[in-house]
């Protein structure tokens, strides 16, 4: 065990050169650090709780992404039936219900039964891997068709929802210019972002809570003010609430059902100044299918009012003097510049194609990481020297090998930190503190075995090859069960857990090799050199 | 140079003398563990019960913590929880989920810092942490299973290395110290969040650290010493271990202290806790987790088959490879 030959000591030199090599721009200021090679890149990332900044968890609202699920799959089966010849290829339907999550409708004519089976089928889609369509496609009474979403379905539906609202949520993230943000799905139906060295996460939000369904309908002009208070509105018409402060004293327009124009016809949407008033508004621009229905429909609509719907709220509703014919135009409502700003940011990224709410949020500022960092950092250093201090009193000789051994532990832990690009938080630097706690305790095993057996008489060779053989495997069992509750913390852990937990592991994995084989090495060699007759242990 | 040794050389203390009233300390103390978090219940923080806390740094002296709380009360979202970290300038408050949707938390959160900042121009509120119900029923369901899991995981990996005596001595080991570290939160009211889990998952693994150096020299001298009985052989067993326990407990709490002491105050509950379990770990270590071997009736057959044990006549199996003088 003694007997290490050239090619092991230059093997573990080179790791210990290296783990120096690549700590090395953890430590750097960000300038430094990028005039280095590319190599050296890597470094440590600081947690949000270090660098301060945001955590938010988002989630999905499931119930209405199935709302709009069942509303495009209602239109969907009114223009299958519609039929694309003409009106000989209609088939007349009734009583279409959206009830219970499922679509139901009459079939006037029995005969035409198969041919809207045969219709709808062709709008469903394969979903899941057992060849499921999304929709099931039933007929009851021999009259009546009913479809419901399958749950294979309805997974992939969420499943595309998700995968699209992170790309929008990442979109918006990145026109607010924040550094390095991390957005990431989560389970089914989550979201997270994570936006370092943000002060006020409070625009954030505004920014990636917004759904962003913009949506410009005509407000109907027939509508009795009287009976639409009292909730009656005529057929193909809705009552849309007024947004918080806007429709100056007014609660509600009545809206047309059709829309107009939607926010997917944008090509351009920015915050600017209403030439007017010089209030924020945000001015838009259509594309040329948009541009050309907003010119016909403004052109048909002289004096009469139109509405600005977004998310389902009025946010203002002018009346046009003019036919629009230039293809662009202004969101008035009472916004700052900075809300105005926010929306333009999320009508350029597309809307969301399901709501999402902030279930978890976790904000640090930067003072207080840094705060965190400077005590963490102080901390560390007195421990580990006293930690060192005690070594060398109780150990001498063995103390001083095993606490090089334990420096170089720390310089390894951050770079494979850095090579991983592991993220260092508060609980880390705990975890930190104590991986120096457990590798002086691979050496107290060692150092206190080699005691023993020289207690027993046992030559300095024998009692030093005994003293690692010996230890070795209680080390082993012991940082195996330390592996165990690491990994645990690991997978269930949240956030800082995981930290703390990838700390542990690396530091177990390392403190083994310092603690055990790098000592080794400097024993044997001072034993080969040397020759000593006792041990001073 | 004279070398220091924080345990004699050659010591002999029977320990395990002391086992029955150790036991029956240990299991009134588990007792009045279990009894503190039914009565008094743990400061569960938001992680675990969901709702708002925000963490206020006062630029100048700061006000009463009553005129605070009076304060935060009048904010509308009930009774605030208040805590104190080191410093004398900054506290962090804490309300109760409000009913409502998913989103509830987040707007209470906002309200609560609107509510903070204009009650206190001077103060800043800085750290806002908001944690929806759902999320914290989560947190507490995979906090309970990893806490579960980590116990089980490590006594069957001692079962599977060892024997079932002590994978069953490691459990109830680890039962004792987490049901203490309990105890200890429900005392001091320290608040208990996922750095607590954290914490209880590092005792648990430091614990077994400890129980597995002790039980290795164990397995290694039932196997030497085949004649000798139960209670004398664990004696001496402990025996040897013990400078290395002692020191590397020294070690861990020399560590932990210094972290304690000058560590950042966000991780206060987090390191006091851990030192404590490091603390209790060393007492079970010697105490608890050796007489339950007793208990269960280990000897020289747990490794070595009964026949082959008693044809062996000799008192002491020397190593094949052992050429040294005993």
């Amino acid at each position: 065990m003694l007997d290490f030959p050239r090619w092991k000591t230059i093997g573990i030199s080179i790791i210990l050169l290296l783990g120096i090599l690549f700590s090395i721009p953890s430590f750097l200021p960000e300038k430094t650090r990028e005039s280095l090679p590319a190599v050296l890149q890597a470094k440590v990332n600081l947690g949000l709780d270090l660098a301060g900044g945001s955590h938010l968890l988002l989630e999905a609202d499931i119930a209405d992404l199935r709302k709009t699920q069942l509303a495009n799959m209602e239109k969907t089966v009114r223009t299958a039936m519609r039929g694309e010849t003409g009106p000989d290829d209609d088939i007349a339907i009734g009583e279409l219900s959206t009830a219970g999550g499922r679509i139901s409708f009459l079939v006037r004519d029995q005969a035409q039964l198969d041919a809207a089976r045969e219709r709808l089928f062709s709008e469903t889609q394969g979903a899941g891997m057992t060849g499921q369509r999304d929709w099931s496609i039933n007929v009851i009474d021999s009259t009546r068709i009913v479809m419901t979403p399958t749950s294979a379905g309805q997974a992939q539906a969420v499943a595309n929802a998700m995968d699209t609202a992170r790309d929008i949520i990442d979109k918006r993230v990145n026109a607010l210019g924040t550094r390095e943000p991390t957005i990431i799905r989560e389970g089914t139906d989550r979201v997270v972002v994570q936006v370092p060295g943000l002060q006020d996460p409070a625009a954030l939000k505004e920014l990636i809570g917004k759904t962003a369904r913009l949506e410009f309908r005509m407000v109907d002009t027939n509508a009795d003010p009287n009976e639409a208070a009292a909730g009656r509105v005529p057929v193909g018409s809705e009552i849309v609430p007024y947004a918080e402060g806007e429709g100056s004293g007014a609660a509600f327009e009545v809206l047309r059902r059709q829309v107009m124009i939607s926010g997917e016809q944008l090509i351009n949407a920015q915050q600017s100044y209403d030439p007017q008033n010089s209030q924020p508004v945000v001015s838009i621009r259509f594309d040329s299918g948009g541009s050309s229905t907003f010119a016909k429909v403004t052109a048909q609509n002289v004096g009469k009012r139109f509405a600005m719907v977004l998310d389902g709220k009025v946010l203002s509703a002018p009346s046009i003097n003019e036919p629009i014919l230039g293809g662009s135009a202004q969101i008035s409502g009472s916004f700052s510049v900075a809300s105005a700003n926010a929306l333009a940011i999320s009508l350029r990224s597309g809307a969301l194609p399901v709501k999402m709410t902030v279930v978890e949020e976790r904000t640090v500022t930067p003072e207080l990481g840094a705060d965190s960092i400077r005590k963490g950092a102080i901390a560390g250093i007195i421990a580990t020297v006293a930690v060192l201090v005690l070594m060398i009193i109780v150990y001498g000789r063995f103390g001083v090998y095993a606490c090089i051994a334990l420096i170089f532990n720390v310089f390894l832990i951050i770079a494979i930190m850095a090579a991983f690009n592991a993220t260092l938080t508060l609980p880390g630097i705990a975890g930190f503190v104590l991986t120096i706690g457990a590798a002086v305790d691979a050496n107290v095993l060692i150092n206190e075995r080699i005691r023993e057996e020289l207690k027993r008489g046992r030559r300095p060779f024998q009692a030093v090859e005994l003293g690692y053989s010996e230890a070795s495997r209680a080390i082993f069992d012991a940082n195996v069960t330390n592996v165990i509750a690491a990994s645990l913390m690991f997978w269930f852990g949240s956030g800082p857990i995981k930290g703390f937990a990838v700390v542990l592991t690396i530091g177990i994995v390392t403190s083994v090799f310092t603690a055990v084989t790098v000592t080794r090495m400097f024993v044997a060699h001072w034993l080969r050199t040397k020759r000593p007759t006792s041990i001073n242990i | 140079m004279r070398l220091l040794k924080l345990v004699p050389d050659d010591t002999n203390i029977d320990f395990l003398k002391w086992r029955k009233v150790a036991s029956a300390m240990s299991i009134i103390l588990v007792i009045i563990s279990i009894a503190l978090v039914a009565v008094k219940g743990l400061n569960l923080g938001i992680d675990f019960v969901g709702g708002q806390s925000v963490r206020v740094e006062f630029t100048q002296d700061m006000p009463p913590i009553d005129e605070i709380r009076e304060k935060v009360g009048d904010i509308g979202l009930g009774e605030a929880t208040i805590q104190q970290f080191g410093s004398d300038k900054a506290i962090s408050i804490r309300t109760a989920l409000p009913d409502g949707d998913k989103a509830a938390a987040e707007r209470a959160g906002q309200q609560l810092v609107a509510g903070i900042q204009k009650a206190f121009p001077t103060a800043k509120a800085g750290s806002v942490e908001t944690v929806s119900g759902k999320v914290s029923e989560e947190l507490l369901r995979t906090g309970a299973i990893s806490l579960a899991l980590a116990m089980l995981g490590i006594s069957i990996y001692i079962w599977i290395r060892f024997e079932w005596q002590f994978g069953v001595g490691a459990l109830g080991r680890l039962f004792h110290e987490v049901a203490l570290t309990f105890g200890f939160f429900a005392v001091t009211q320290i608040q208990f969040d996922l750095n607590s889990v954290a914490a209880l998952l590092t005792i648990v693994g430091y614990s077994l650290n400890d129980t597995i150096v002790v039980y290795d020299r164990i397995r290694e001298n039932l196997k030497k010493y085949r004649k000798m009985d139960i209670v004398p052989l664990l004696n001496l067993s402990i025996n040897e271990t013990l400078s290395r326990t002692v020191m590397t407990s020294v070690a861990m709490l020399l560590a932990l202290g210094v972290l304690l002491i000058f560590g950042p105050d966000v991780i206060f509950g987090f390191t006091a806790a851990i030192l404590l379990g490091v603390f209790v770990g060393t007492y079970s270590s010697i105490l608890m987790s050796t007489p339950i071997l007793v208990w269960l009736k280990v000897g020289p057959h747990s490794f070595v088959p009964r026949t082959v044990a008693g044809m062996d006549g000799g008192e002491r199996v020397e190593r094949k490879d052992d050429g040294a003088v005993v």
